[in-house]
């Protein structure tokens, strides 16, 4: 296999997005670009997971490749769940790595806010399983809501420490100008003060509101390619060096044990084999927290912490900017938001811009080495990816 | 014989209580007071409407261009039985909301108005507006509308609001919704939060004067922007032809 760069990235604000689909996946292709400044593209992937269901467009990757005129590339629109954007990450890296392209445009896009937020949480909720969810009326912080109370149960996890994850990520994404949340939360405000209940209302017990991802628009974008080209870029050397998949059963209920997520075990364990290194060496980790309380257990799942031990080290302040593994500063799907067919790929731009030292105000400190987990279903798809600054 | 056309022309006087100031802890651990301002302090308000005319975002336009005509005829005396109230952080004016009485049973409620988003911050100011109508001004029932999807949400689902639309609105003439006296108690639990008395210095610290709101709802700087980011104020199409005329297409 040959080496694949992250050689131009793009990224649109997450909020809510008046433009059509098509110029969301589009935007950030320009912006990856104009980043690099190649625009010969082999192939083109896009990853979305509503087109279809909510925005009326279908093949959406026909049409961003003729709209960003670069036909007659190839183009192929992947859809898998909320991990749709690193599938599609790692369907470019296998493109280049084979030999088969030397560069690829990877994009994502969803506009999720042309519908109500009940119908948003609908189209999200299909992807459950059809007769033994769906019907019940299983959605997604159902699920997670569910998942937390064993979780608590089992490993001492506190209403706390969910908010200390909401309270970090939501303030890292202060710092991110195209995050979906620019509030400033506090423990107090949405925890301990007597108006806590209102400000911070149960959405499905223990799982409270601040505890959610906000429903987002927007779109991100990687250039992937050969060494060669990405020598000639002269941007800095950052090398998609691990990609690890695995999946899990489709309905929660047929897991050994609920809240164990061996499908983010076993794609780290993937990823980290083909990186040539582990999680003791990674210097900055963008997880997948639609709900604070994944933050915690894919922490611990990735091999970041033991198992059981992700509160604590979020206790003792290691997941900060400030601490020894930041995990999410670009503020994570519960800050920058969750536009879910972008998501993967929005972390892979945070990492690459880290790894650059492009980051700004949430800049992590001689960041060298970088994680993704890109969480599909509650758990049943998940891509991890490992980066690598080559000086 | 002289007349005092002015007597003629103003409301008669009719005594209300006055809103007993309360304060909330907001989600960001900030404390925001809510109370009642005078006709004195009502120019200092307008200032901060006036720009909000111009965003078209969620009706901003025309609650600001409703709600300047109500506070300026309460300041000019040609509203009969209204009343302001503000809520305000370190003393930055963070929302205005107003109303009036119909009759000493029923109310009118006019506009909620956050010039700062997030946080509850309307919500918690129309709480404490329906808590001046029920609780002590003791009226049976508040007619309300919304003009923004995000009011309907906010009034008619959170309070479940009954159905009064054999009555037009004051606003706009629209079918109007109820806040009843019960469905105000049921959702006194869950929605009406806050505290008195509000300490000295917070209360101080409010009236020592009414501060520009530091992030209110502003215009887009161009009128293709898409998103509050001003690096997306374009679309894609622009773009690419930004670039072509560059030459770099």
């Amino acid at each position: 296999m040959r080496d694949v760069y992250a050689i131009g990235i793009g990224i649109t604000s997450f909020t809510r997005l008046e433009y059509p689909l098509v110029e969301i996946a589009c935007y950030p292709a320009m912006m990856a670009m104009k980043d690099c400044g190649v625009r010969a593209i082999d192939h083109v992937y896009v990853a979305n997971m509503g087109g279809g269901r909510i925005n009326h467009q279908t093949g959406l990757a026909s049409a961003v490749v003729d709209s960003l005129s670069l036909t007659p590339a190839g183009a192929a629109g992947i859809e898998n769940g909320p991990a749709s954007g690193a599938s599609a990450i790692r369907e470019g890296f296998q493109a280049v790595a084979s030999g088969m392209c030397d560069v690829v445009l990877v994009t994502g896009a969803e506009r999720m806010r042309e519908v109500n937020n009940l119908d948003a949480t609908d189209f999200v909720a299909t992807l459950s399983h059809p007769l033994a969810e769906y019907v019940y009326g299983v959605t997604l912080p159902s699920l997670a809501g569910l998942f937390t109370k064993l979780y608590m149960q089992k490993y001492g996890v506190t209403a706390r420490h969910l908010a200390m994850v909401a309270v970090k990520n939501q303030n890292n994404a202060l710092r991110n100008e195209f995050a979906h949340l620019h509030q400033k939360i506090t423990v107090e405000g949405i925890l301990d003060s007597p108006e806590a209940m209102t400000n911070n209302p149960f959405v499905a017990e223990p799982l409270r509101f601040f505890d959610c991802c906000p429903v987002s628009d927007g779109g991100a974008c990687v250039i992937l390619a050969s060494k060669e080209v990405a020598k000639k870029t002269g941007k800095p050397m950052v090398r998609l060096a691990g990609v690890g998949q695995a999946t899990d059963t489709h309905a929660v209920h047929e897991r050994k044990e609920p809240t164990d997520l061996l499908a983010v075990r076993g794609a780290a364990k993937k990823c980290f084999q083909m990186a040539g290194f582990g999680p003791k060496d990674v210097n900055v980790a963008e997880l997948h927290d639609a709900f604070t309380i994944l933050e915690i257990v894919e922490s611990e799942e990735a091999g970041f912490f033991p198992k059981g031990e992700g509160h604590l080290a979020l206790e003792r302040g290691e997941t900060s900017l400030e601490g020894r593994l930041p995990i999410n500063p670009s503020g994570g799907l519960k800050g920058r938001g969750h536009p879910v067919g972008a998501t993967g790929i929005a972390q892979a731009y945070e990492i690459v811009l880290q790894l650059r030292g492009e980051a700004g105000e949430r800049q992590v400190k001689e960041a060298k080495k970088g994680f993704t987990c890109n969480f599909g279903g509650f758990g049943n798809n998940v891509v991890c990816l490992a980066f690598e600054r080559e000086d | 014989m002289s007349v005092d056309l002015e007597k003629i022309l103003r409301p008669i006087e009719n005594p209300i209580p006055p809103f007993p100031a309360k304060h909330v802890t907001l989600a960001s651990g900030e404390d925001m007071v809510i109370r009642q301002v005078t006709r004195d302090e009502i120019p200092d308000i307008l200032v901060y409407v006036a720009p909000l005319l111009h965003v078209e975002r969620d009706y901003y336009d025309v609650v600001a261009a409703r709600l300047y005509g109500e506070l300026l005829a309460y300041y000019r005396y040609r509203v009969q039985d209204e009343y302001v109230l503000v809520a305000q952080i370190d003393g930055e004016v963070a929302a205005v909301v107003n109303g009036r009485l119909l009759s000493p049973e029923v109310g009118m409620s006019y506009h909620t108005v956050a010039l700062r988003r997030g946080l509850r911050i309307g919500a918690h100011s129309f709480a404490a507006k329906m808590e001046y109508h029920i609780d002590i001004m003791k009226q049976k029932e508040v007619l309300v509308v919304a003009e923004s999807p995000i009011g309907f949400r906010r009034w008619m689902i959170e309070y479940k609001l009954e159905k009064r639309f054999d009555i037009p609105h004051e606003l706009g003439g629209v079918p109007s919704w109820a806040l009843t006296r019960e469905l105000f108690d049921r959702a006194r639990e869950t929605l009406v939060v806050g505290r008195r008395p509000v300490p000295d210095k917070l209360l101080e610290k409010a009236k020592a004067g009414l501060l520009p709101p530091s992030d209110p709802p502003t215009p887009p700087e161009d009128l293709l922007a898409a998103t509050r980011s001003r690096y997306d104020s374009t679309g894609t199409a622009l773009m690419a032809q930004q670039w072509k005329q560059e030459g770099k297409v």
